[in-house]
This record gives structure tokens, C-alpha cells and sequence, in this order.
């Protein structure tokens, strides 16, 4: 299960109590990073992932292992539900302390990878990966501080609107474009609205669903340039964002969203928004890659809904933007700055042709090697590829993307956009304030 | 321990024995005070003047800027708005309820025990579990209310009753009320045994109706109670994280946040672990001068020797 959830844990301790005790957390976890610490010969390494379920948690075990059969290095794998992977990280993290932060761990890239970097704790690995590197180059970027890779992206997915064909159908929609413009986007809403439809659901209560119609106005009204342009030099004041801003404001206008929106969370239970979806109460979900993986723990027999189909966000009549960019995002490897150099070998393992394809054979995510993406088993998830292949750039989820901190108070102000308590320039200056803040 | 002196298990040992025993006794909790209560509090401290996003040293010292940030941020205003209407609003609906049922229950009647235990159950109930099944219960549409409204021709909110900003302060404080009623009647159930019996007989004798008789001595009596169960009210109200976390996360749009929502929002959601530092002094601060006002104002007069002592449970104030 890729990126299963990000929604923050449903319950976190309160109060400042929480701030020290996360510290202790880690305590516990990675015996091998003891030994591995400050050791560049050690024969074994830890392994932090989030792949906590089924399949693909006996996959992974299954390449640590087949890892040590060729390399007599042993990997300590610690399988975590992707919340408490986060938590423990960061209280890893914030320890300082060699033993407890995982040799090789998952990484979502942007700006939370360059502040792990300013800290020094990420290992460079432009030199020692450059093999692996040159194979899934079209990925790299956004793992990418100062010309320097620190992480190898082994699953990329797409964002976009997951819909219910047979509503669809049910409301007359015959010919579903794969990447409709908005004028045509805006008629399978009404459509689905004269058949008493609920078009879209979004979990708003967790803020980022929500923002995900923002991040992808921007992809579509801003180069991809510009907006590099502005996270590096904290000027947030081209116009383009006030554009996106406006698009974000439009669809919101068409009042598509489920009933009591605002505090619907992202993915948790049947009534949260990919709930909705999975249990064909709303037509469509804009999400990403993991959908079908949630849509199938929430349906009553577990299965992936068979009548799943996917299209891309909708395009602007005189669009700033290219409109083969994308915006998505994905999980790479990190390596930590104290990890021996089997862990090296070992990410760049977990990125050979042979992990790839095991990897995609059982759908875990969408894979970046090459020669790995044909070999995706379900034809949804097989549909995203050539769109994300198809020559545009794939903008990272601007949250990630701006750091968790200016990220924040984005999301926040883009959830009060939803509540309409927020118009454009306000999400513009909000960001403008938090990344002032960071200087 | 030292030894004791030869054949003195006289007056000077047995005053050692006491401070050891006493630091015996105490040590433990002293302790795990300190490790849990103070040193936290020294770091919210220590970290409120820094920025820091978690990880590396504390090196961006800041001042008091963060608390500048807070005080200016109408976010955290807001949600120190939302704990004062939940102390107040918690009071005011509980008060008057806990009250009436207490009374009620005091009566000898069928289902006495059965009654009571109901009651109470809701506060026995984990606060996270309670959370998820009104949450649930309040869906939109799907949930078990709606549903009951619609079958009677009602017209449920059309966002829900947790969805619309203008309703979902209010729902929480009706759910708070359902979950911590049950407190308010114990205690004052529990105050009702004090009140003696001689003074009701007395009253019966003089003709008193039931209800003079409430009014008269029952209510004037659980004054003690009702101010001890008000101050743990208050300190409860202005700690709340667990219910709007679970029932809105502090939206929609913002209008159920709390201090500690704001807390977390802005410490692990965000990393900006020194923002959310000043505000966990300044929810200290507020928590601590509230109590110590009431403390001085309200309840020392439960205090004074000459009125009946009533028994306290104080509940921690610090976080």
C-alpha cells in the first residue's frame, strides 16, 4: 500500500506533553542501526517502509532476504502503517541519535527532504547511485537539493479524478475524455446533478484533499519554471496564482461537493470521502495513485470496485501552464548520513529492474524504472503511466513541495477558500507570510 | 538508610523514621512529576523561543517573537474564544441538568441503580470511542440523526450538523454535555449523601413540599460540591483536544479549533515545534490563572475551617 493515508493520525497527545515524548518513541525500534552506526563495514542495515499489509509486506521481506543471500549483508525490516512510519521518523529525527534513525527509509522529496538535508542527516548518493540515477533521471528532480540527489523515487503517481462508470453512464455521460477541459468537465457535473448525483466528494476535514484543486490550478495556470522560481526566491506574487486561485473558487462554485464536506475526512470509514466513492455514493474523487488501494478497504467485500476509472484534472482555455505537466508525487528511498555503504547498495537494489517489476507485477505502486512500468497487473492503475510518461513535468504535491511548515498554513487557508471564508489572494498571502516566516 | 542508634528506637529515631518515611512515600511521585509535568513544561518553555522544525540543534534563537506570532494570530485568538464559550456553555448546560437528575435520582424509585448507571456510562466510555460514534452518528445524510429527523418530515442542516460553521461549536458542546453529565450527576449524587437526614425530617415535619425542601436545603448544600465540580469543569474545557479532534478536527473553517487543536496543528502538522511552544505556555499560563482566581474567588470559602469540608479531588492543572 503506497501513500496509503496522509492524513495526520486520527489521535495525537495533547499539549506540549507530546512534543517531549515523541522523543522516546524510536527508543525501541532498529536494532540493527545500533550496530551499524558510525561503522562503514557493518553487515547489517535497517530498513524503515510502509508496505504493512499482505502482498506487499511479504514482498518486501522476500527482497531483504534475497538481498542478504547475495551480499551476506542482513536488512532489519521494520513494516510500519504509514502515520506511525511519519511519526517515528520524525521523533528519530528529532533524537539526533545515529542508532535510532533507520540506515535506509522512505523519503516524499521536496521541501521536508531539503530541511532533513540542511540538518545533515541525508546521505548524497549523486556519486554512489549514479547508475540507478541515470535509469529513472525523469523522476530525480524533485530529490534533488543543490545538484545533489538524496533520495531515489521508486513509485511516482498521479493526481487526479477517480470516477464510478457506471453513475457515469447511469447519467448519461457516454464518452468520458482522459483529459477533459473545463468546460466539458463542468457538463458531467450538471449532468450528474440532473441525476440526482452527488458529483464529487472531498475530505476537506483533512485539509489536503481539498488543497489538491489548488495545487493543480497552479499546475495548470503556472509554468512549471515560475513556480520553482517562487519557492526559490519566496516571491509568491506572480499572478498565476491568483489565476488558480480563481479556477480553484470556480469549481467550488458548482457546489459538487458531498454534504457536510468541510469535515469530511480524507479516507477513514465508509463515510469519509473515498468512502463515498468506493460505496458509489458520489460519481468522482480527486485523488491519487492509492486510491484503488483505499476504495478497497473500504468496500464490504475488500475488493477494488470494478467500475474504478480515472481521468486527468481538467485543462483552462489559455492556460498558463503546459498541459502535459501533472501534478502527483511518490516515495523514494533515502539513506541516512550514518548508514554504511550497504545501504547504498541496498536502495539502489530496491530500484534494480528485477524489485521494479516485482514491485508493479503486484500493483504497490507505480514504478519509475522503465523497464518495470509494463509490467503494472491492474488496467486502472496501468492508465496513469502514459500520462505520466507523456513528456510534461510532474509537479510534487505543493505541500510537500513548500515544506511542512509554509505547507500548513497553505492548506489551511485553501480549506477556508472551501469554506468560503477565503478568496485567492488570501491563499497567496498566506503562503507569502509563512515562507517570510522560514527566511 | 542509616542505622538507627544503639537501643534509640526513642524520640530522635522515630523522627528520622518519619522524613524517611515520608521521602519514601514521595520520592516516587516527585519523580515521575518532575519527569512528566516540569521538565515538559521547562522545554515548552526552552523550545517557545526558538524556531525549530524538529530535527537538528536549537540554534535559531527568536526571542519572543513565536509569542508575538501566537497573540497576533487570529486563529489562536479565536480558538481562546472557543475555550472560554466551551468553560462557560459546559457550565451553564450541565449545571442545571446534572442538578435536576441528581435530584431526580435521589428519590427512592424503581430502577434507581438502573438509572444511575445509565447516566453515567457515557463518562466511562473512552473520549475517543464516544468521539467516533457521534461523529458517525452526525454524518450528513447517511447518519443515524438525519435519518431520524427526515422520518418525523424534519429538515436536517444541509452541511451537517458538524459541517456548518455557524452549528458545529454548538454540536460539540452538546456532545460534551451528553458525554460529561454523567460526572456532574455522580458528584453531586455523591454531595446529596452528606446533606443530614435530620434536616429533611425536620423540614417534613413543618409541612415542607419536595420541591421547598430541594430548594431550601439540598441545593444550599451542594454548594461545596457543585464549586469543586464547576473548577474540574473548567480545567477540563480548557484542555479539550480529544472530542473536537475526533468530531471536526477544529474546522470548518476554523470555528471549533481549541488551544490544544491549534497546539497540534501547528507543532507536528506544521513543525513549527516553536509556535506551538508559546502556545503551550500561554494555554499554562490561562489554565493557571483561571484556576488560582477561582481557587481565591470561589472556593475558598469551602476552605475555611468552620464550613463542612467537603471531599476534593484536585485534578492536575499543568499539561
Amino acid at each position: 500500500m503506497m501513500r496509503k493515508t496522509r492524513s495526520a493520525a486520527l489521535v495525537a497527545l495533547g499539549g506540549s506533553v507530546a512534543l517531549i515524548l515523541s522523543g522516546c518513541i524510536g527508543a525501541g525500534s532498529g536494532s540493527g542501526g545500533e550496530e551499524t552506526s558510525q561503522n562503514a563495514n557493518a553487515q547489517e542495515i535497517s530498513w524503515w517502509h510502509n508496505s504493512n499489509q499482505g502482498e506487499g509486506q511479504a514482498y518486501y521481506e522476500q527482497v531483504a532476504k534475497d538481498f542478504e543471500a547475495d551480499t551476506g549483508v542482513k536488512v532489519d525490516v521494520q513494516a510500519m502503517q504509514h502515520e506511525d512510519m511519519l511519526t517515528k521518523l520524525q521523533a528519530a529525527f528529532q533524537s539526533g541519535d545515529d542508532a535510532q534513525i533507520p540506515d535506509v527509509y522512505m523519503s516524499r522529496g521536496g521541501g521536508e527532504l531539503a530541511a532533513e538535508v540542511d540538518a545533515g542527516l541525508v546521505r548524497d548518493l549523486t556519486a554512489d547511485s549514479a547508475d540507478t540515477i541515470s535509469n529513472i533521471s525523469n523522476f530525480t528532480d524533485q530529490y534533488t537539493v543543490d545538484d545533489k540527489v538524496y533520495a531515489l523515487p521508486y513509485s511516482i503517481g498521479l493526481v487526479g479524478f477517480w470516477y464510478n462508470k457506471d453513475l457515469f453512464e447511469a447519467a448519461g455521460i457516454s464518452d468520458v475524455s482522459p483529459s477533459p477541459t473545463i468546460e466539458e468537465f463542468e457538463g458531467y457535473l450538471d449532468k450528474l446533478k440532473d441525476a440526482d448525483t452527488t458529483p464529487l466528494s472531498v475530505g476537506a476535514g483533512d485539509k489536503w484533499p481539498a488543497a489538491h484543486y489548488w495545487y493543480y490550478s497552479v499546475v495548470r495556470e503556472c509554468p512549471f519554471d515560475v513556480v520553482e522560481a517562487a519557492i526559490e526566491s519566496a516571491d509568491y506574487s506572480d499572478p498565476c496564482f491568483i489565476k488558480a486561485g480563481e479556477h480553484t473558487e470556480e469549481i467550488i462554485g458548482q457546489e459538487p461537493f458531498n454534504r457536510g464536506f468541510l469535515t469530511t475526512p480524507a479516507q477513514s470509514g465508509p463515510t469519509s470521502a473515498s468512502g463515498l466513492l468506493a460505496t458509489g455514493k458520489v460519481a468522482m474523487e480527486l485523488a491519487g495513485h492509492w486510491e484503488p488501494g483505499v476504495a478497497g478497504g473500504l468496500t464490504e467485500d475488500g475488493e477494488v470496485p470494478s467500475f474504478l476509472g480515472w481521468f486527468a484534472f481538467p485543462t483552462f482555455d489559455g492556460q498558463g501552464g503546459d498541459p502535459a505537466d501533472q501534478m502527483g508525487g511518490g516515495d523514494a528511498w533515502s539513506v541516512s548520513a550514518s548508514a554504511p555503504d550497504a545501504a547504498v547498495d541496498f536502495a539502489n537494489y530496491l530500484l534494480s529492474d528485477e524489485v521494479q517489476q516485482g514491485f508493479a507485477e503486484r500493483d504497490m505502486g507505480l514504478p519509475t524504472n522503465p523497464t518495470a512500468t509494463g509490467s503494472l497487473a491492474n488496467e486502472t492503475l496501468a492508465q496513469l503511466i502514459p500520462v505520466r510518461d507523456g513528456g510534461g513535468v510532474t509537479q510534487l504535491y505543493l505541500d510537500t513541495r513548500l515544506g511542512q511548515s509554509v505547507g500548513g498554513a497553505m492548506n489551511d487557508e485553501i480549506a477556508l477558500m472551501f469554506a468560503g471564508e477565503a478568496g485567492p489572494q488570501d491563499v497567496v498571502d498566506a503562503i507569502q507570510t509563512a515562507a517570510e516566516a522560514e527566511q | 538508610m542509616t542505622a538507627p542508634a544503639r537501643g534509640g528506637r526513642g524520640r530522635v529515631s522515630s523522627a528520622w523514621r518519619k522524613r524517611l518515611e515520608i521521602a519514601f512515600f514521595v520520592t516516587p511521585a516527585l519523580a515521575l512529576f518532575a519527569l512528566f509535568v516540569v521538565w515538559p513544561i521547562v522545554t515548552a518553555v526552552q523550545l517557545s523561543v526558538f524556531r525549530w522544525k524538529g530535527f537538528g540543534p536549537l540554534t535559531d534563537f527568536v526571542g519572543l517573537r513565536n509569542y508575538v506570532t501566537v497573540l497576533g494570530d487570529d486563529v489562536f485568538v479565536d480558538s481562546v474564544v472557543h475555550n472560554l464559550i466551551i468553560v462557560g456553555g459546559s457550565i451553564a448546560l450541565q449545571l442545571p441538568l446534572g442538578l435536576a437528575l441528581a435530584l431526580l435520582l435521589n428519590r427512592r424509585m424503581w430502577g434507581q441503580g438502573l438509572l444511575r448507571t445509565i447516566i453515567f456510562v457515557p463518562y466511562v466510555l473512552a473520549e475517543v470511542i464516544a468521539g467516533v460514534v457521534w461523529f458517525q452518528l452526525l454524518q450528513p445524510e447517511y447518519g443515524v440523526l438525519d435519518g431520524l429527523l427526515g422520518a418525523v418530515g424534519l429538515q436536517a442542516p444541509e452541511q451537517g450538523w458538524l459541517g456548518d460553521p455557524d452549528l458545529a461549536l454548538l454540536t460539540v458542546l452538546v456532545v460534551l454535555t451528553w458525554k460529561y453529565l454523567g460526572l456532574a450527576v455522580i458528584l453531586f449524587l455523591a454531595g446529596l449523601q452528606g446533606v443530614p437526614e435530620e434536616l429533611y425530617e425536620a423540614a417534613q415535619l413543618d409541612g415542607a413540599s419536595w420541591w421547598q425542601t430541594q430548594r431550601k436545603i439540598s441545593v444550599p448544600l451542594l454548594g461545596p460540591t457543585m464549586r469543586t465540580w464547576a473548577f474540574l469543569s473548567m480545567i477540563g474545557s480548557l484542555q479539550l483536544f480529544d472530542m473536537v479532534w475526533i468530531l471536526t478536527g477544529g474546522g470548518p473553517a476554523n470555528s471549533t479549533t481549541t488551544m490544544a487543536t491549534y497546539l497540534i496543528n501547528q507543532g507536528t502538522r506544521s513543525q513549527n515545534f516553536g509556535i506551538a511552544g508559546a502556545a503551550s505556555v500561554i494555554l499554562f499560563v490561562i489554565a493557571l490563572v483561571m484556576a488560582v482566581l477561582y481557587q481565591q474567588l470561589v472556593l475558598s470559602r469551602d476552605t475555611r475551617p468552620d464550613v463542612v469540608t467537603v471531599r476534593r479531588s484536585r485534578k492536575k492543572v499543568t499539561r
